[in-house]
């Protein structure tokens, strides 16, 4: 291993000062980290105590301002494979206490310097967990980061926090998908063809899927059902994304031509979302979301509970004790969060669909889910014994 | 699926008596089991034969067998309670083991006794290191990671040098196959070092084998927690990095927690191999910890080892996270599965789930290398620590300087003033791991070493070296800035400077820093410890506190009491004051009162989270706990801080606090000093009309030599105010002297040293009382089976006294009552008495809870601690006693003539330390107190009790067999008659020369054998250590001679620990033991629990 290069870090009495503040008003100082300017997004925090690569590059985090709950970030320096997406999405950054040096093997360059280099705004320095405890306590609200020349009067920096756009109603995902169909192919055999409509998709996704033997097609995310099925697909899968999923009427509409069709379909996150609405299921927002890799969430059919990775500000609102009817048949929650009961995944019983809120992908988290890939493989499979076994399986 | 409805009864191991690497975390583990367990309405019955713990109180189990923890006296406790299962996981290695030999002696298949929480399978898959690779390879062949370090066998040294390649190269390990305790094995950097070590080790293996292992020392090394349920759920609770690379054991490194230097997908790597092999292992319902070494260079992934029980890293990732392992771990074993379990932290949310850090926890071992000043202080794979402490802080070097602190140990915390030494001297030191590396890692720094010498010379990540440049930086800043401004101080709180540490950089006292920074409004904030990271509202005030923003301390209406606990064990001060305290704060609880916990040692029960209402996880220096009183007080009314509980260490806080403004409960200060203070304390006894030795204190040679010369070699020569005999030596001679003070100057610099006159010979007690200003209750009297000059917490004792008669007891209660008096005792007092020629002297007398607190109580049934408790919160002792919390009538000094005797025997860490050449440690008992824990064994008459204590210390008393007997001139008159009954009994003897003679004249018949020093006969007649060494030796009887030592006896005793063999260094020993041998051999030893001791001396005092 390379010792450290040798570095300077900048005195912390020469750091920029910056300041957060929050739409009700709180204030908190702290030193600019990564670019100086402005940023606004809604407040949310995540308490991964790994993987803050991944999650920044998560584009779900889309105009979002991120707060860490572990308090050392950037330890382990930036890489250049654990990147979800081609750039950095959160809107702002918010750490206690940056590393001043990152250490590890893979590391290509430090936290603090792609930050700058991407032009995020960030502050450190800040009591990230009384923070937390508030957006617990008042819910996610829209933030602003002011550092440099940005810092104003504390009114004005109020006004201009409330001048920015609440997530609730935003409509998101066409800012973060891909403009071009991309084909990511199989590892080794190819056995199945998945048209992938990608809301926000982050690279692990396709990944999990092609080791599994999946050319994957990744779409636009406005692409229409003759997009989906131009490329012969044997089963359709829906990306998680940023955004309020009430505004995705368009890929409601088109999922619902997925289901009609009968094509095996996987949702995960917004594509969960999708398939509760495109069922007759509402959506809500969380009041302050699930944003962590330590999620126990409870597979309703075997009872196993798997620690899962979350991300996500909205959820469906779906009766948990009865099996609903719905315009595709029977359909069930499938998985629930144990902290609070939010539903975090959907089953089909008469049509092969199915999805879930959270991440089996993982990156960053553990991947207890990844089973969750295999049983989209099972549906592909096409053997309708098998995968009605499956479905009675499930629910059993 | 919730709890299985066929068990009814659950049977409990516990881990025994204190050994280094077996502590204190194995009561906190065990209590929680058993409280959960009952609280389950299981019946519960325990066996510990270890009486300073909270798990073996009455209260806690159903059945309380404080007996040893041996295959055959387990059976017998099985055979009386018939208990449905076996929960083997919570006790170490101890409990394990003990578990597996009934399993093995079909005694479990015989009695019908189920094992749960792990099966015989899965501990040897677990524990055997051949099985145990056999799971790693089948992980990687399931997952695609985790590998065993690469090896190879060799028979020859051409095999061992092909082996190298094998291998990839140098260093190698070497180990030679079947030597006895890893004799042999060694590193090997380059071809020469290669041929010396296993040429050597070739020639000591009975099979001409070595195995040649790939070294992986100075690679990153990283524990998790884990823990899985029946319905195969697990989860990781919690994730730890060592902050010295790998070659240092896990229990003598720095660790933090969470991991600070893996990306997520290395840290999932490790997960998904932690959860392949508690699968694989077959650890279905209970907890285990998985150590792995990760190559710096690239990540490779070693799996080093899994402990299929409950763990020391078990307790500390419990503390750190607030996810109880234990009390889950019992709950799993009895049918539960995680996702029906809550979190007790918010109750809402299920313990299914993987608890969440927004701080980050900092844990360092404390040594007591001082006590064994020939023992090799380099630490190695064995664990050598005899404590830790942990603190949190919101970033490292927070934590880092709050555990340093928690210490409580000269040296200990960064210092940056004084001479700062040689750069590349320093280096080289640091290269090899010891205690206090840390500290010249940090003089390196100061030297000039940069981020990349110090990697190079430590291999420390340098993420954790840079953090130490940061906190060089800002000392510095400290020493350079004109002004000690508000924002530079804050900077420097934040990365957890103390007071004092900013005074003495800056040329400043400690309390001139503390005003200032409480005038400019500087004070630390307390946080919650969650296990959510704020995810979830908490609902357990368990806090630590750092200079941040915000602080959830919640106001309260209720008084509360401030409890100081001992912080981390060390030799002198263990668990016995950490179960005063907890007996504390369940007494006033229940008088009413808000109990508010400090400490800093994850080992403890004081430290669970739901022993006080509100628990304060910080140092115990004056800084930290005035920042709780001032939190405290701003939260609600403080009744005051309960200090004479946990010890010295808040002991030694009392004046300060008072100073400070800050209400003491009980025993005042200033009678704390007066019984500290030797001149003041020779007042209080002359004014009783007590005799003390004839004693001086001194401050210099000169004064202790008039001393010396005054009252006569040979002398007892200590430093005041320190706890253990710390440096306490029988002086002979007056060039002695002047090299006991040269050698103690830094113990002495500060407080005076004490010169006593030595009584040789003397008989010594200890009392135990409670005095609230008009009463005295007489806690208990503990004779002592070795003689006065061996330190008390090394002297086995008896209660009731087995010798003293009517008179004695009456003039120890007269005499203890006058000094409780004198002093103005409210509460505890522990008072050493000697009787030497029928005269009682007074030895010392300390104002507190004694270590023997917890046996007195136990032996007498009645809850000293609690009462002390009450008492210094203003309850009499009439009152407690028409409550019922002390015997309505009598006392400990006026047991049932039938009241059965308990024996209380210390336990010594001899085979935990070896010198520089790999040799023993000398086992010869002293004034210095060297043992780390205690057992009791309690039976009708004093014979039985011993050979109890003495099982549950060291192993059985033989009952047959050869006892090599050799002792020290002015012990030869003693010896005759407990050798006669030895060969009685059947033994033969074997003696030396001397010995042999006496025994002669005696007719006594005794086998001679040669003496260490005479060596080998002509005919190839083996010498007594050869002896002991091929196992023919049952039992040593072995008193030193003189003071230094002679080598013969000193090469018997290292042999003896080395075999196991029972040995005894005085003559009083040999005397109880044959007693113990002698009941014994003559009738059968039953057991009985606490609660049957207790009804049996309640239904005598009526």
């Amino acid at each position: 291993m390379t010792a450290p290069a040798p570095t300077e870090p900048r005195p912390w009495r020469e750091r920029v000062p910056a300041v957060l503040v929050l739409e009700d008003g709180r204030t908190f100082r702290g030193q600019a980290y990564g670019a100086v300017g402005e940023t606004f997004g809604e407040a949310v925090f995540n308490t991964g105590m790994s993987g803050y690569q991944e999650t920044l590059t998560d584009p779900s985090y889309h105009r979002q301002v991120v707060v860490m709950t572990a308090p050392q970030i950037g330890n382990t320096g930036w890489n250049d494979e654990d990147d979800e997406s081609q750039q950095i999405w959160v809107s702002g950054y918010v750490v206690r206490d940056p590393a001043r040096i990152p250490s590890n093997w893979r590391s290509n360059r430090s936290l603090d310097a792609e930050l700058a280099a991407q032009g995020v705004v960030g502050i450190s320095g800040v009591d990230t967990r009384a923070l937390t405890r508030h957006l617990r306590e008042r819910g996610a609200m829209r933030v602003g980061i002011f550092s440099g020349a940005a810092v104003a009067e504390p009114a004005e920096l109020l006004q201009r926090v409330l001048r920015a756009p609440e997530m609730k109603g935003a409509d998101l995902c066409a800012e973060v998908a891909t403009n071009e169909p991309y084909v990511v192919p199989a590892v080794g055999e190819k056995k199945f063809t998945v048209a992938a409509v990608d809301l926000g998709i982050k690279a692990m996704t396709p990944q999990r899927m092609a080791e599994r033997g999946i050319e994957v097609h990744v779409l636009p995310a406005n692409s229409t059902a003759e997009d989906i099925y131009a490329v012969d697909p044997d089963g359709v899968f829906f990306s998680n994304g940023p955004g309020d999923p009430a505004t995705a009427d368009h890929q409601v509409a088109v999922l619902r031509e997925v289901l009609a069709r009968k094509t095996p379909f996987f949702g995960i996150c917004f594509g969960n979302q999708i398939l509760g609405r495109a069922l007759g299921f509402g959506t809500y927002k969380l009041k302050y979301g699930h944003r962590g890799i330590n999620q126990p969430v409870q597979d309703r059919g075997t009872g196993k509970v798997e620690v899962t990775a979350h991300n996500h500000g909205f959820a469906v609102e779906a009766p948990l004790d009865k099996v609903s009817d719905t315009p595709f048949g029977r359909a069930e929650v499938s998985h629930v969060c144990l902290n609070d009961d939010v539903v975090e995944g959907l089953q089909c019983l008469d049509t092969p669909a199915f999805s879930v809120q959270y991440h089996p992908e993982a990156a960053a988290g553990p991947h207890d889910a990844a089973y969750l890939f295999d049983r989209f493989v099972e549906l592909m499979r096409g053997d309708n014994k098998h995968s009605a076994e499956l479905m009675e399986g499930q629910r059993a | 699926m919730p709890k299985r409805t066929d068990i009814k009864s659950v049977l409990v191991i516990g881990s025994g008596p204190i050994v280094i690497g077996q502590a204190a975390e194995f009561d906190y583990s065990g209590t929680q089991a058993c409280r959960v367990l009952r609280a389950e309405g299981l019946r519960v019955v325990l066996v510990n034969s270890n009486p300073a713990t909270i798990m073996t109180d009455p209260e806690i189990a159903d059945a309380t067998y404080v007996e040893p923890i041996t295959p055959e006296m387990v059976e017998k406790i099985i055979a009386k309670e018939r208990p449905d299962v076996l929960l083997p996981t919570l006790g170490g290695q101890t409990a394990l083991n003990t578990a597996i030999s009934l399993h093995q002696a079909g005694t479990l298949d015989k009695y019908g006794v189920e094992l749960i929480g792990a099966n015989v399978e899965a501990i040897n898959k677990g524990e055997d290191r051949e099985l145990f690779k056999h799971v790693v390879e089948a992980v990687k062949a399931k997952i695609g990671y985790g590998e065993s370090a690469r090896s190879v066998i060799c028979h020859s040294m051409e095999d061992v040098l092909a082996g190298v390649e094998t291998l990839g190269g140098y260093p190698v390990v070497v180990r030679p196959s079947f030597t006895m305790g890893g004799a042999g094995s060694g590193f090997a950097h380059d071809e020469e070092d290669l041929r010396r070590i296993a040429g050597q080790g070739l020639a000591l293996s009975p099979t001409t084998e070595v195995l040649l292992e790939e070294s992986i020392l100075g690679w990153k090394e990283y524990e998790l927690e884990l823990m899985r349920d029946k319905n195969d759920n697990v989860v990781v609770v919690c994730s730890i990095e060592n902050f010295d690379p790998m070659g240092v054991h896990t229990g003598d490194s720095i660790t933090v927690a969470p991991a600070m230097t893996l990306t997520d997908r290395e840290y999932q790597i490790l997960r998904d191999i932690g959860i392949a092999v508690i699968r694989e292992v077959g650890v279905d319902t209970g907890g285990c910890n998985i150590q792995f070494a990760v190559n710096p260079e690239d990540g490779r992934v070693i799996v080093i080892e899994m402990n299929p029980r409950v763990s020391r890293s078990s307790a500390l990732a419990s503390k750190a996270t607030g996810f109880p392992i234990a009390k889950i771990a019992a709950k799993l074993a009895v049918g539960y599965t995680l996702d029906e379990i809550p979190n007790d932290i918010t109750e809402q949310t299920p313990a299914s789930f993987e608890p969440a850090l927004d701080y980050v926890v900092v844990k360092v071992p404390r040594f007591a290398f001082e006590k064994f000043p020939s023992a090799d202080a380099t630490l190695t794979t064995t664990m050598k620590s005899v404590g830790e402490a942990m603190a949190m802080g919101r970033n490292f070097p927070e934590a880092l300087n709050k555990a340093l602190r928690s210490l409580e140990k000269k040296g200990s915390q960064f210092t940056w003033v004084g001479e700062v030494g040689d750069k590349a001297e320093l280096l080289v030191k640091a290269q090899v791991p010891t205690d206090g590396r840390i500290n010249t890692v940090m003089q390196a720094i100061r030297a000039g070493a940069t981020p990349e010498e110090v990697f190079e010379s430590t291999k420390i990540d340098p993420w954790f070296v840079d953090q130490l440049f940061l906190l060089d930086e800002i000392a510095r800043e400290l020493a350079a800035a004109e002004l000690l401004d508000p924002e530079l101080l804050r900077h420097a709180k934040r990365h957890g400077f103390s007071d004092q540490q900013i005074g003495e950089i800056r040329g400043l006292k400690p309390d001139v820093v503390r005003e200032v920074r409480h005038a400019l409004g500087i004070r630390p904030v307390f946080k919650t410890v969650d296990t959510c990271a704020a995810e979830f509202a908490a609902r357990t005030p368990y806090f630590y506190s750092s200079y941040d923003e915000e602080s959830e301390v919640a106001p309260r209406t209720k008084p509360a009491v401030i409890i100081l606990g001992s912080g981390p064990n060390r030799i002198g001060q263990g668990i016995e004051f950490d179960y005063s305290c907890v007996h504390a704060s369940f007494a006033l609880a229940e008088a009413g009162y808000e109990t508010v916990m400090v400490n800093c040692n994850p080992e403890t029960v004081s430290t669970d989270y739901d022993t006080s209402d509100r628990l304060y996880f910080e140092p115990l220096t004056l800084e930290d706990v005035l920042e709780i009183v001032h939190a405290e007080q701003a939260a609600g009314p403080v009744a005051g801080v309960l200090v004479q509980l946990g010890g010295q260490t808040p002991l030694g806080l009392a004046q300060a606090l008072k100073e400070n403004g800050v209400p003491i409960v009980g025993t005042q200060p200033e009678a704390i000093d007066l019984a500290e203070e030797r001149g003041a304390f020779g007042r209080v006894l002359r004014e009783a009309g007590l005799p003390a030795p004839k004693h001086g204190t001194a401050f210099s040679f000169a004064e202790a030599k008039a001393i010396a010369d005054e009252i006569g070699y040979p002398v007892l020569a200590r430093p005041s105010y320190v706890l253990g005999g710390r440096g306490m030596e029988i002086v002979y001679d007056e060039a002695s002297l002047a090299s006991y003070l040269e050698r103690h100057a830094g113990l002495i610099s500060e407080h005076p040293v004490l010169i006593d006159r030595f009584l040789d010979d003397a008989v010594e007690i200890d009392v135990d009382a409670l005095y609230d200003g008009q009463e005295l209750y007489l806690g208990g009297v503990m004779e002592h089976i070795e003689e006065a000059g061996i330190h008390s917490g090394d002297s086995a004792c008896a209660l009731p006294p087995i010798t003293l008669g009517g008179f004695d007891s009456k003039r120890l209660r007269a005499s203890t009552e006058a000094i409780a008096a004198g002093v103005g005792v409210r509460g505890l007092i522990n008072i050493q008495f000697a009787l030497a020629g029928d005269i009682l002297y007074v030895l010392e007398a300390n104002p507190r809870a004694s270590r023997t607190v917890p046996f007195t109580s136990k032996a007498t049934a009645v809850p000293l601690a609690k009462a002390a408790a009450r008492i210094s919160l203003g309850s009499t002792i009439a009152e407690l006693r028409a409550e019922g919390l002390l015997p309505a009538e009598g006392d400990g000094g006026t047991l049932p003539a039938d009241c059965p005797i308990s024996v209380k025997e210390a336990v010594m860490p001899w085979s935990r330390f070896r010198d520089i050449h790999g040799r023993g440690v000398d086992t010869v008992l002293g004034p210095e107190m060297r043992s780390t824990g205690e057992v009791m064994g309690i039976d009708k008459v004093f014979g039985t009790a011993y050979a109890k204590a003495q099982a549950g210390a060291y192993g059985a008393l033989p009952t047959k067999g050869k006892v090599f007997v050799s002792v020290a001139n002015r012990d030869k008159r003693n010896l005759v008659f407990p050798a006669r009954a030895l060969v009685e009994l059947g033994f033969e003897v074997l003696a030396t020369g001397g010995t042999a003679e006496v025994l002669q004249r005696a007719g006594i018949p005794s086998t001679l054998v040669r003496k260490h020093s005479d060596g080998e006969g002509p005919n190839g007649e083996r010498t007594v250590v050869q002896l002991i060494h091929d196992g023919e030796v049952d039992l040593i009887i072995n008193t030193p001679y003189g003071t230094g030592g002679r080598m013969d006896g000193y090469e018997i005793r290292t042999a003896a620990v080395s075999r196991g063999v029972p040995c005894l260094t005085t003559v009083q020993a040999m005397g109880a033991a044959v007693q113990g041998i002698d009941a014994l051999v003559r009738g059968e030893v039953g057991v009985m629990s606490l609660q049957e001791h207790a009804a049996l001396i309640n239904a005598g005092r009526k």
